[in-house]
């Protein structure tokens, strides 16, 4: 890890963005032309999952598969077979409803096909426990050879899309159904399995994904004001996790908590744990949702209903800074 | 004996033998389905260099046969069939794509590889390329939803690339297919999904050429052939016996008995019994 690696961006949070859905569909119809070889396969969502832009834009290379996702994700893996990229998208709650067929027809054959799931955690709000998938990080991060990525904010989503498409072999990604704020200015980069420092800092680290980035920005300014210096850490990347930029911010503040819209089994947390636990064990905290369902409500209602708010991340990060400094 | 007939017991003698080496493995359904696969042959499959046919295995607890055909076609040396199931071998307990390149799906999930067909037959139509895709499946595999998915999928595309084979030996693991989960009447199941259905004897090669010549005049439908076998075709003891299905040890005076039945030679079972496998290709 060398200091340049480090890019310290100043956060601009602006509410109401594209939400990571809709600057999913709008990058496939942006890089159409660029990339002439890739399809978008759909499951009868593409009003929901975004993809309808590059439907209405690309129908010739947008492939309709009915309500039948085993089907369709088995069919990715054989149309990828003749050398074209496919984007299967769908609702993440259908995406693990196929996990065998992904497992299987996709990551033990090594096919580029990239799975790209909408309506992710708690997120989905009124909908309720059924479409909200709070262990779809766990399931495809633990397929051998499978890439897992959850981008922050639109112009992070763009980028990924370009980067998936320039990545051989098999990806989970999620999108997001609320609208986005925005995290990164133009100029932001985006490589797979290099995590982004948002906030430096010296007391704690919060390591982010998705739509627990802009949460843990807020907490670390309220952390700021009560003297405690919290770096943010947006690990897009699940896996392959950075542990280069782990090391690094272990040896430097020596706490973490961990933040996602998911269940704190298998997701994020467990991936940063499972690091730290191997190589030097310190506190850490994990937000998330807790070994349970979500039910109907407003995301922001139920983001604090399920403690995964900002208030809820900073009384964590001082647990783990106390459980540090009585070490 | 004509050439698809001796392809076809190669097929079941290298199945049998590579299923005695492994120790375990189903050779009911390899045997069942050697007739087809024999005929299969015929169109550069398994593996057609050209990249023009395609085949892939979706019932794929029978890969004892497919082996058994790449070795016949020279794309797989005849010694590795000694080390199938075992460790480090090319030759996986079920086919992958990982360990075994010629092979066009990983499968061994029923249902799996007949979609991974449907969908590489929307590809090279999609990329404007010739060729059919053929996908064999099991009879007890048509139980999965996701085939009716695929055979939904499959009429809407109008995919008239496509052929699947069902090896309809009746048989499934456990018993015979009325008694698990009833299918009759196969052939109105493909018939409302808007198929183009042909039904043969599996194990007449004038009825499977036959097939295939309508499958190839057939347009804006994809063919399912419904090929009438019986499991465990040409081994007396393994002949419609569901404990066959597998995964089964054969004995060696089993496995003696089974190589003469299916015509191996005094010298092909000397060379088979000293645990070699004898090198016939085409």
């Amino acid at each position: 890890m060398t200091s340049q690696s480090i890019i310290a961006i100043t956060p601009s949070l602006v509410m109401n963005g594209d939400s990571l859905r809709e600057a999913f569909g709008k990058a496939l119809v942006k890089f159409s032309d660029q990339y002439s070889n890739f399809v978008v396969f759909d499951a009868d969502v593409a009003g929901g999952t975004g993809v309808h832009h590059f439907r209405s834009k690309v129908p010739s290379r947008f492939f309709q598969f009915g309500i039948a996702e085993q089907n369709m994700m088995s069919a990715a893996a054989g149309f990828a077979s003749t050398g074209t990229t496919v984007f299967v998208t769908t609702f993440a709650v259908f995406a693990t409803r196929a996990i065998e067929q992904a497992r299987l027809s996709i990551a033990y054959a090594n096919r580029n096909v990239k799975i790209v799931a909408s309506h992710t955690g708690l997120d989905v709000g009124p909908d309720g426990a059924s479409a909200q998938a709070l262990e779809d990080l766990a399931m495809f991060r633990s397929i051998p050879g499978m890439t897992v990525i959850s981008p922050a904010d639109s112009l992070e989503m763009e980028l990924a899309v370009e980067a998936l498409l320039n990545h051989h072999g098999p990806a989970y990604m999620r999108t997001g159904r609320s609208p986005s704020k925005k995290i990164f200015d133009l100029g932001h980069s985006f490589k797979i399995g290099k995590g982004h420092v948002i906030v430096d800092g010296t007391d704690l680290t919060i390591i982010a994904c998705g739509a627990e980035v802009h949460r843990a920005i807020e907490a670390s300014k309220i952390l700021a004001t009560q003297g405690i210096s919290a770096a943010v850490i947006n690990m897009h990347t699940i896996k392959p996790i950075d542990v280069s930029l782990i090391n690094h911010y272990s040896k430097k503040t020596g706490c973490f908590v961990t933040a996602e819209d998911h269940s704190i089994i298998g997701g994020l947390g467990s991936a940063v744990a499972e690091w730290l636990a191997k190589t030097k064990p310190c506190p850490i905290e994990f937000i998330g949702t807790n070994d349970c369902f979500g039910e109907s409500g407003e995301p922001d209602q139920l983001a604090e209903k399920y403690l995964l708010t900002a208030p809820h991340i900073v009384s964590a990060a001082k647990n783990a800074l106390q459980r540090k400094n009585s070490l | 004996m004509n050439n698809l007939t001796f392809v076809a017991r190669q097929i079941r003698l290298l199945s049998i033998a590579s299923i005695f080496h492994a120790e375990s493995g189903h050779p009911g359904g390899a045997l069942s389905c050697a007739d087809l696969l024999a005929f299969l042959t015929s169109k550069n499959l398994p593996f057609d260099k050209s990249g023009e046919n395609h085949f892939i295995l979706s019932k794929g607890h029978s890969c004892p046969a497919l082996y058994a055909m790449a070795a016949i076609q020279k794309i797989l040396p005849f010694s590795a069939l000694t080390t199938l199931r075992k460790i480090n071998s090319l030759l996986q307990g079920h086919p992958s794509v990982i360990t075994t390149p010629w092979v066009e799906a990983s499968t061994g999930s029923l249902g799996q590889g007949f979609s991974a067909a449907i969908g590489l037959a929307m590809g090279k139509k999609h990329l404007n390329k010739k060729g059919s895709i053929i996908t064999l499946l099991g009879d007890g595999e048509l139980q999965e939803g996701q085939i009716w998915e695929g055979a939904m999928c499959a009429a809407h595309y109008k995919l008239d690339n496509l052929c699947a084979i069902v090896d309809y030996n009746k048989l499934q693991s456990d018993d015979n297919n009325e008694n698990i989960m009833g299918l009759n009447s196969l052939f109105d199941k493909w018939q409302a999904f808007n198929w183009n259905i042909i039904e043969i004897n599996g194990h007449d090669f004038n009825e499977i050429q036959d097939a295939f010549h309508m499958f190839e005049k057939t347009r804006n439908k994809p063919t399912v052939i419904i090929a009438n076998t019986v499991k465990g075709k040409g081994v007396s003891f393994m002949e419609n016996i569901p404990a066959w299905h597998g995964s089964v040890k054969i004995k060696k005076e089993e496995f003696e008995l089974a190589l003469r039945e299916l015509g191996a030679s005094d010298l092909e079972v000397s060379i088979f019994m000293n645990n070699e496998i004898p090198e016939v290709s085409l």
